[in-house]
């Protein structure tokens, strides 16, 4: 055992060190530094209803829930950094948008119900995606994602219970979780990336065992999943054309308004601008923290070495 | 200027190994082992952390695999099975 070929082949795991094709690398480097950004821009949409949720209750859970984002980002980070790049460089490349992350994340969260339905649908999609991920060839981006979806799974359950809440609330509370339904169901569809005919990666993924479905298979799963839990809370999808198909044994639905997705990915969706902004003033605002800690460090390694 | 990485090590709970978890970037080892709490140990997955410099390890090389782990590839004398004993005899 001892080729990449071999490697891929007996579906062992490729470490930082062995040998593996540029094309491997890059991509390797490319999806998880995005796969990164994703978790760490996701804190903002979030993290804005920190101080606006209902009770002390609410607010910790919703904390906790932002922290973990920022954990699985920094788990991802350092998964990347395996492949010799530089976290700095990452953080550069994200905020001068040059590296993409999840379009998801440039919608706007617009009310407290929003933050249900991020943790329903989003991370509801987000598990989707990452539990075949927890079996990618390359070992680090493996195993980063199995502390993941580990802590996704409260996310997600999180927010169905919030939805489940609120719809045994008023009328008025019931209509804050429709609407929010009704204009997150899309974008959650697109989280899984152009159909296959329109997806020139993923034939070389799948063969490099990252990826292990391609993106309409997995958005049919997420479908099928999401079907009968929608109909338990009582909220209706809004897709005229979602009905159950005997004999395929799935639901058909829709067609996604692709040009939508081609639109917020190329950074004109609705946040875009704010939520990289946002991240650019955070990394340059605590730059004087990051050298004073530094400075600090090495100030008392020196007195440490000058009492020896 | 930034911080430098430091490999994580946490032991799960008494009685076991400490295992490599990931790494983070800190400015000095204190500060590392705080926020390796903060990141690896949010749910009480560990009793105890270990945390060392990157730069600190020293690694066998992928490259020298087979001729470094080759000396035991030939010495099956090393292994209980190499030894067959009747099965009439007890507790071996």
């Amino acid at each position: 055992m001892s080729s990449f070929d071999e490697i891929i082949a007996a579906d062992q795991r490729v470490e930082p060190r062995d040998e593996m094709p540029e094309g491997y690398r890059k991509t390797m480097v490319r999806q998880i530094a995005q796969h990164a950004h994703s978790e760490i821009i996701g804190m903002q949409p979030e993290g804005y209803w920190i101080t606006r949720a209902p009770s002390l209750r609410r607010k910790a859970i919703l904390l906790a829930k932002v922290q973990d984002e920022a954990g699985h980002g920094l788990y991802l980070y350092a998964a990347a950094e395996t492949l010799g790049v530089d976290r700095a460089d990452l953080t550069e490349r994200l905020i001068t948008g040059r590296q993409k992350y999840s379009s998801i994340f440039n919608y706007p969260t617009l009310g407290y119900a929003d933050v249900g339905v991020i943790g329903w649908l989003v991370d509801g999609a987000a598990i989707c995606n990452q539990v075949p991920l927890c079996r990618s060839s390359f070992g680090p981006y493996a195993r980063a994602m199995i502390r993941i979806c580990k802590e996704e799974s409260f996310h997600q359950r999180q927010g169905y219970e919030l939805l489940m809440t609120m719809m045994r609330g008023t009328d008025a509370q019931r209509e804050m979780v429709q609407d929010a339904v009704d204009r997150w169901w899309w974008p959650s569809l697109m989280m899984f990336g152009p159909p296959d005919a329109n997806s020139p990666n993923t034939a070389q993924s799948m063969a490099w065992k990252i990826k292990r479905h391609t993106n309409d298979e997995l958005r049919q799963k997420f479908v099928d999943m999401t079907v009968p839990q929608a109909e338990k809370l009582g909220v209706t999808l809004p897709d005229p054309e979602l009905r159950w198909n005997p004999e395929r044994g799935h639901y058909d639905f829709g067609e996604p308004d692709w040009d939508e997705l081609k639109r917020v990915i190329s950074g004109d969706g609705p946040c875009n601008a704010e939520r990289l902004e946002r991240r650019r003033r955070a990394h340059e605002d605590g730059a004087w923290v990051r050298e004073a800690a530094l400075a600090h460090a090495r100030k008392h390694a020196r007195e440490k070495e000058a009492a020896r | 200027m930034s911080w430098p990485l430091y490999e994580v090590f946490v032991r799960g709970k008494r009685g076991l190994n400490h295992v490599h978890v990931g790494s983070l970037h800190a400015p000095d080892a204190e500060t590392a082992l705080h926020n390796a709490r903060d990141l690896y140990t949010r749910r009480n997955e560990g009793v105890s952390i270990w945390v060392v410099r990157s730069a600190d390890i020293t690694a066998s090389s992928p490259d020298e695999k087979d001729a470094f782990f080759d000396p035991s590839a030939d010495k099956v004398y090393r292994h209980p099975t190499f030894y067959s004993i009747p099965d009439d005899v007890p507790h071996i």
